[in-house]
């Protein structure tokens, strides 16, 4: 960590963007608090307490304060790197298992997702809710209960083939990351990310050993777990020979996008992570890129977009979604406001900070029911979790989903009215031939 | 702080009311200045009353109370100095009552000033008074500090859409004064006394502010000057031109340059100076025409060009970058020392001339930039605070600034307030009689100098 990154100048500009500090409203919860305590901690004023650490873990690394920090400090990169510096003084053997185990191995993340699969199967959820068993359990599990979404009977992991291979002739060579809450919790999204490259000619390689991008390692402060998983996902990508590397999930995006840095000042690997790194683009952002078809079919719908933090500020990448939603015809974009304030998902801050993270949510969804949208379109899974939980809470008619999800169907419902059509001209000749006969 | 003092604070706001962890008071420590102390306790009430409970708790056991809201102050005036409760106001952020009949809004004091903006925009109302902590300011700090900004050479200042104020009294008792009409002369006017008070009389808990119709149309220009004489000698032309912009602001080739890093929007960076000039009303023509007006004054006084933001988005990334002036100026040294100083407008042109002489003389820089349409300058000198011969020179620089501001009629702060970090100077200001007086209406006000002791004014 360089001082130079300490030096805030307590302007107070951050206050305005924050979104904890903009519930909690104290200065604890705050860019520039988080700020002063690391300076003041690291610089021995204060105890690096446990306390200390808390703060930093308070901050749900939205990155609002990275971009408007006019000295250039970066607060939230700052709270984050503390965690790592918590466990170089106290490591948690609890984060080994969690992150070098279980998360960056997908296989056994699909058999701890096992019970909620077979809860879906055997018809629980509809049970529970028609009991109304859900309203026995505390006000938190309940809301996580209702986060969850439908889950598909096999992990797409499992149901993907290595190679997809494009509709016609190939145009790209793409590799696929498979994003582990993207593919999954909501399988059926990237199964159309899939579709969408594939009907724009790409052959799609989906290389299926892949781990986690690290991003939770990170999160928690273990760089080093986080490192191993990105040398093995750069590794199986080179073998697959890919001129791009697509990802549907933000944050993986954001994550990858930054191996680069990540492995900086690793002589071995520095180059090759680099080279990674320029190549990820999200599935907006490549298929903006490209001459994209146009859907001939319509999706007949009011829809807003929410700006994942990842996507946003992470990636720089806002107006190729919103391009993408307005190429379909029928579809009556209307943007949000605050379109890019935190959805309050930041990955597990529902789990850790419940009161805050609903707070943050509500502000969304007070600014969901204005645009009076029937579908609330965001490329992150824990923003549609986060999403999903709010639009049920607040008891709105509108649906979460991906905006690669819409822009699939307008092209399958493209070829229902081709079909349709070809049945009317059959009918139609099939009448004529009646008439001359 | 003691246990059973907490204890009886905690019971008077709830348990989340009352932080007094290490960390919590390290981050209560500051404000927007490098000034630093900490609270002995740091208590966010949730309405008046409870304020009123907390000052008479605080009198009975001689606690210092200073108010703070989201402390971005620019003269140390909620650094609590002598420890004590670091009383936050940022929790009581109701908008009470916008009142569009009498155009006025009742509001708490911990009210972001850009939301109650956007709250009476919307109904085609409008609170001018717009200081560059807009987003990261409250209305009670607004008031306290009397607050000004770009848009007051037209509008005027904080104080001047105050129409009424509740204060929790030294003593905990509860002050109304004003109401919603617009004349009223009956006794003294104790709202224009607790304006700018930096929390020494009184605890400011809500406000009635005066609303006026939104101007529906805007127009700013950027004015390129090559020579910064040039361009503060403009200003005056302009001033006497008979067209009043809704704001007028000057910029040195180091503020452009300071800016340009930040947000990189295509600023001159071969210039001396640059104007960012606003006209507004709701007759769009005639915001055109003078615009049109100015531009022509400007050309004719030796400007490169002037660019008309061409739509909205324009205009308001101009703003923003405005406001992000002064905190952009740490990318060029590790410390700032940022003043206020106000001169009367016929005199800009030489203030900046001598500004530029002080720091010729000293060998520091000094960027210069402000409210040049109101005279209000914000000279910012830059220095690294470690070496202990910069810091000699800033502590002379400052002084020979104020001495100047006073010597051309001005004064020693327009619109940050004076905090502890302007009171060295505070009797050449005002002279042995003012000074009398205030200190005796503090007394008055405060006699046991629990609020905000140790501020404004000399020992």
């Amino acid at each position: 960590m360089r001082l130079d990154d300490l030096n805030c100048i307590r302007c107070g500009l951050c206050l305005a963007v924050c979104p904890t500090y903009r519930e909690i409203l104290s200065e604890t919860a705050s860019p520039r608090g988080r700020a002063a305590l690391a300076r003041k901690g690291l610089e021995g004023e204060l105890e690096l307490s446990p306390n200390l650490f808390e703060q930093m873990y308070a901050c749900f690394d939205c990155l609002a304060c990275n971009d408007i920090c006019p000295v250039g400090i970066r607060p939230a990169d700052l709270a984050v790197e503390m965690r790592a510096v918590q466990e170089q003084l106290r490591p948690a053997a609890w984060k080994k298992t969690l992150f070098g185990g279980l998360i960056p191995k997908p296989r056994r993340m699909e058999f701890a997702t096992l019970p909620l699969r077979l809860y879906e199967k055997l018809g629980l959820r509809r049970l529970v809710y028609a009991l109304g068993l859900r309203n026995l359990l505390p006000r938190q599990l309940r809301d996580m209960e209702s986060m969850l979404p439908h889950l598909p009977q096999r992990p797409l992991r499992q149901a993907l083939p290595e190679i997809t291979e494009a509709n016609g002739k190939t145009r790209y060579r793409v590799g696929f990351f498979l994003g582990c809450a993207q593919s999954l919790l909501f399988a059926e999204e990237s199964a159309a990310t899939l579709r969408v490259l594939a009907r724009n000619g790409c052959t799609v390689v989906t290389p299926k050993a892949t781990v986690c991008c690290g991003m939770p390692a990170l999160g928690y402060g273990r760089s080093d777990l986080a490192q191993e998983q990105a040398r093995h996902n750069i590794e199986l990508f080179e073998r697959a020979q890919v001129e791009v590397n697509v990802t549907d999930c933000a944050t993986c995006g954001s994550t990858l996008k930054d191996y680069g840095h990540l492995l900086a000042d690793d002589n071995k690997w520095a180059a090759r992570a680099a080279a990674f790194s320029s190549r990820v683009r999200d599935v907006s952002e490549f298929l903006m890129s490209i001459p994209l078809e146009k859907p001939q079919g319509r999706v007949e719908a009011r829809v807003t977009y929410h700006d994942p933090c990842h996507l946003r500020r992470g990636q720089g990448v806002w107006q190729q979604p919103r391009a993408l939603l307005q190429m379909i015809d029928g579809l009556e974009f209307v943007e949000l406001p605050e379109a890019d304030w935190c959805c309050g998902s930041a990955g597990s801050q529902l789990i850790t900070h419940y009161e805050t993270s609903l707070k943050v949510l509500k502000r969304k969804t007070d600014n969901l029911a204005s645009t009076q949208a029937d579908y609330i379109a965001s490329g992150c899974p824990g923003c549609q979790m986060q999403l999903n939980l709010g639009v049920r809470r607040q008891g709105l008619d509108v649906q979460v989903v991906h905006p690669i999800a819409l822009l699939d169907r307008a092209y399958r419902q493209e070829s229902e009215v081709s079909r349709l059509r070809r049945n009317q001209e059959i009918s139609h000749s099939t009448a004529k031939r009646k008439n001359d006969g | 702080m003691d246990k059973n003092i907490l204890a009886q604070l905690e019971k008077i706001t709830g348990k989340d009311g009352v932080l007094s962890t290490p960390e919590d008071l390290a981050v209560y420590s500051y404000d927007g200045t490098f000034a630093e102390h900490r609270p002995d306790a740091v208590v966010l009430p949730r309405t008046t009353g409870q304020v009123s409970q907390i000052v008479r708790l605080a009198a009975r056991e001689r606690i210092p109370v200073v108010t703070r809201g989201m402390g971005s102050g620019l003269a140390a005036a909620s650094v609590p100095f002598q420890g004590g409760i670091a009383l936050t106001m940022t929790r009581m952020n109701r908008i009470l009552e916008i009142d569009e009949a009498n155009a006025a809004a009742h509001v708490e004091a911990g009210v972001v000033t850009a939301d109650l903006q956007a709250a009476v925009e919307k109904l085609g109302l409008f609170y001018p008074p717009d200081p560059a902590s807009i987003r990261h300011s409250t209305i009670g700090g607004n008031i306290a500090c009397n607050a000004g900004g770009p848009r007051c050479l037209k509008y005027g200042v904080t104080g001047d859409y105050v129409l009424g104020l509740t204060v929790v009294l030294a003593d905990g008792r509860i002050l109304h004064t004003g109401g919603k009409c617009i004349k009223d002369v009956v006794g003294y006017d104790l709202k224009a006394l607790f304006t700018g008070s930096e929390g020494t009389l009184g605890v400011i808990t809500e406000a009635l502010l005066r609303l006026t119709a939104r101007p529906e149309f805007a127009r700013t220009a950027l004015v390129e000057f090559p020579s910064v004489e040039d361009a503060s000698q403009t200003v005056n032309t302009i001033l006497r031109a008979g067209v009043v912009p809704a704001a007028l602001e000057l910029m040195d080739e180091t503020a452009i340059a300071c800016i340009e890093a930040a947000m990189h929007l295509g600023l001159p960076l071969d210039v001396e100076a640059i104007l960012l000039i606003e006209t507004d009303g709701s007759d769009e023509a005639a915001v055109l025409r003078e615009m049109e007006a100015v531009a022509e004054i400007c050309r004719a006084r030796g400007a490169r060009q002037v660019k008309v933001a061409a739509d909205e988005t324009e205009r308001a990334s101009l703003w923003r970058a405005r406001r992000s002036l002064s905190p952009s100026l740490a990318r060029k040294a590790p410390n700032k020392l940022g003043e206020d100083i106000t001169v009367p407008r016929s005199a800009i042109a030489e203030t900046v001339r001598r500004l530029k002489a002080i720091s010729a003389k000293r060998g520091l820089p000094i960027v210069i930039y402000g409210h040049a349409g109101d005279g209000n300058l914000h000279p910012t000198l830059l220095f690294d605070k470690r070496d202990p011969g910069q810091w000699a020179k800033v502590e002379q620089m400052a002084a020979e600034e104020f001495a100047l501001a006073l010597e051309l009629g001005g004064t020693l702060s327009g619109e940050h307030g004076v905090g502890t970090l302007k009171r060295p100077y505070m009797a050449q200001a005002l002279g042995p009689v003012s000074i009398e007086i205030q200190k005796r209406i503090k007394a008055a006000l405060d006699p046991l100098n629990i609020l905000n002791p140790g501020k404004v004014f000399p020992d």
